[in-house]
């Protein structure tokens, strides 16, 4: 996820350039056990999918969401590895279940929170060493090499969606690495969406039965997000900061 | 006397143990680093709400009084004041130190400090951090430079004016840049305000010559030069002036706030609601920060006082210390909005503000900063020639 994207990040990689870092990547990498992959440079055969033909994103139904079932929570901790120690302030919090209560009339609605993918992210803007970076095909990551840990992309983040580890980490998951002393969030499970599946959070909460969450390519507008986005009203969180996010809210 | 001497100070047994004190000060600072890093920042008070704690306040205190130290040089090569040039030297050692000590803190506080080599050579130029890095490198450089045209022996003194106004100008993109990390975060309430560079720019003047009168008093008296009670007055009033200009942007910074409604709810908080913050906002920093210093420098009655400047100074710094806690630690306390007419709660503190409670790692590495500072203006004052052996105000008179 975090080694060589550095040749992935422009908007506008051709297929040609794609084709050549793939090549390269698999000649770069050497398997040394099973689910240990070296990569010496050239990024993961997986990652050079990275395309700016398409767009990953969420939407969310509020309306669908069991205040009480937080399935999609649980999901991306074990799918992660990033189970807390009992401390929601130190925790890490790549998604969260939030209430939001409307001031005028008091309905509340549940909806999970996560990073939020922007098109345009703060935290992007604000790092200095570049480790925040936007991939070609809109999903947000840490590069784990080059972050300093200066925590300035937490204090840019407009949705509270980026955790520093402040504790050493064990039980790390080859395809989700952590490490004490850097930030991290929501990856939209980028080694799923590599390998053509789809975010653990979305599988579990279709298995619970709410359905609430759907993934898929907002630049394909035949994708059922794209239909469902056309047919029927969304918004973003914070919209008056115009961000883009690849995350959309129905029924809020 | 008729013409500047400039002595090294001398060894005394006062010099050791001041010079002792502040390096065991560093030693403990450096060992906190040490468990810090060990244990990670959970042993700190800093969370994932309070991202950044006590040690941003010391930092960034110490940085923005930095370029603000380099006033007195400006003074004397930009805007031609006399009295100020004995002084111009000690202001630009004073200026590189305050500096260091800064980033010594910041850079000690990440996560990855083992990681500055990356910082320094991987930029992303459209973070107001890269570009920080290279103004706080080049700040250092160019006062270096500044300094070499003054004191080097044969070093033609036309080098002084040009290099004065080029650090001038560059002290001011500094702390533009310093006050821009705050100014350019959209999402919080209590930043994304363009006024957050000309009040870090007021503050610089203020808090700089707070730190220089008494930094100057310290090294009279260790190095027991004398030390004129006018000169001194001179630049109380030129400090009183700066904290009115701090209390002036201050107010106009939250009177903006005040105007938006969708402000309302962080300025409650700031200036009526917010406790701990609210306190220093109005005690620390306008009470004892700004209006007594002001009275203490303007009042017939302690005007001359020869403790004035020393106790303005003073108050300037500790108002300096809270008004920056307010902004740092304040603006990240105040919940974020998420959706327009709507609140927000949840397990992760949202809608709430947000406790903060400093733990003593961050103390001393806080502390650690202001002895890595003090220590090498210090040992500047010992190894260069950089104080005047009389600044008594007899003497510079008849400088004219």
């Amino acid at each position: 996820m975090s080694c060589g994207k550095s040749r992935l990040r422009g908007k506008g990689a051709d297929i040609s350039r794609r084709d050549f870092l793939r090549s390269g990547a698999a000649v770069a990498s050497a398997t040394l056990a099973p689910g240990v992959t070296l990569i010496a440079f050239g990024g993961s055969p997986a990652e050079a999918r990275a395309s700016a033909g398409n767009r990953w994103g969420l939407l969310i139904d509020a309306n669908r969401c069991d205040a009480g079932c937080s399935a999609c929570v649980t999901a991306c901790a074990d799918e992660n590895g990033w189970a807390g120690n009992g401390d929601p302030a130190t925790d890490a919090q790549w998604i969260r279940k939030v209430t939001l209560r409307n001031t005028t009339t008091g309905h509340e609605t549940s909806m999970p929170v996560m990073c939020q993918h922007c098109a345009e992210p703060p935290c992007v803007d604000v790092c200095p060493t570049g480790a925040s970076f936007k991939r070609a095909d809109g999903i947000v990551l840490v590069d784990k090499h080059i972050c300093i840990g200066c925590r300035y992309c937490m204090m840019a983040c407009p949705f509270k969606a980026r955790s520093f580890v402040h504790e050493p980490v064990v039980n790390q998951k080859t395809h989700a690495p952590r490490g004490q002393g850097t930030v991290e969030s929501c990856t939209l499970c980028v080694h799923r969406v590599d390998a053509g599946g789809t975010p653990a959070c979305v599988e579990a909460c279709a298995a619970t039965g709410h359905g609430a969450i759907i993934f898929g390519d907002l630049k394909d507008p035949e994708s059922e997000i794209s239909r469902r986005l056309a047919e029927y009203p969304s918004a973003a969180l914070r919209p008056d900061l115009d961000l883009n996010p690849g995350v959309r809210y129905s029924n809020l | 006397m008729d013409r500047t001497i400039y002595r090294e100070i001398k060894a005394t047994p006062q010099v050791w143990q001041v010079a002792f004190l502040l390096g065991a000060m560093i030693v403990a600072a450096l060992a906190t680093v040490v468990y810090v890093e060990h244990h990670g920042h959970i042993v700190t008070g800093m969370t994932n709400q309070i991202v950044w704690g006590l040690p941003h306040v010391f930092a960034i205190f110490l940085i923005v009084a930095a370029s603000g130290a380099l006033n007195v040089a400006s003074m004397a090569s930009v805007f031609g004041k006399d009295h100020a040039k004995p002084l111009a030297r000690l202001s630009g050692v004073l200026a590189i130190a305050l500096l260091a000590g800064g980033l010594a803190v910041l850079v000690l506080d990440l996560g990855r400090p083992d990681r500055l080599l990356v910082a320094m050579t991987t930029y992303n130029f459209s973070s107001i951090f890269a570009w920080n890095v290279i103004l706080y490198t080049g700040f250092m450089a160019i006062v270096a430079v500044y300094l070499f045209t003054q004191m080097a022996r044969g070093a033609p003194a036309l080098f002084v004016g040009p290099m004065g106004m080029l650090a001038f100008l560059w002290r001011l993109a500094l702390t533009t840049g310093t006050g821009s990390i705050f100014g350019w975060l959209v999402a919080r309430p209590g930043y994304d305000a363009a006024i957050m560079a000309p009040l870090f720019i007021a503050m610089s003047f203020s808090l700089g010559l707070a730190v220089f009168i008494l930094v100057l008093s310290a090294l009279c008296r260790l190095g027991d030069r004398p030390l004129g009670g006018l000169l001194m007055q001179k630049f109380a009033r030129l400090l009183a002036i700066f904290a009115a200009v701090v209390l002036y942007f201050t107010a106009i910074q939250h009177l903006t706030s005040l105007y938006a409604a969708e402000h309302a709810g962080f300025e409650r908080f700031i200036l009526a609601t917010g406790g701990i913050y609210t306190w220093l906002f109005w005690v620390g920093q306008v009470g004892l920060g700004g209006a007594l210093p002001m009275l203490l420098i303007w009042h017939p009655s302690t005007a001359r006082a020869p403790s004035t400047p020393i106790l303005a100074s003073l108050l300037v710094v500790l108002g300096g210390l809270a008004q920056l806690y307010v902004i740092v630690i304040g603006g990240q306390a105040y919940p974020m909005p998420l959706f327009p007419g709507h609140v927000v709660f949840s397990g992760f503190g949202d809608g709430t503000v947000a406790a903060y409670a400093p733990r003593w790692p961050e103390l001393a590495l806080g502390l650690g900063g202001v002895a890595v500072a003090l220590l090498a203006t210090g040992l500047g004052a010992k190894v260069l020639r950089i104080l005047p052996t009389n600044l008594s105000d007899a003497n510079l008179g008849s400088r004219g």
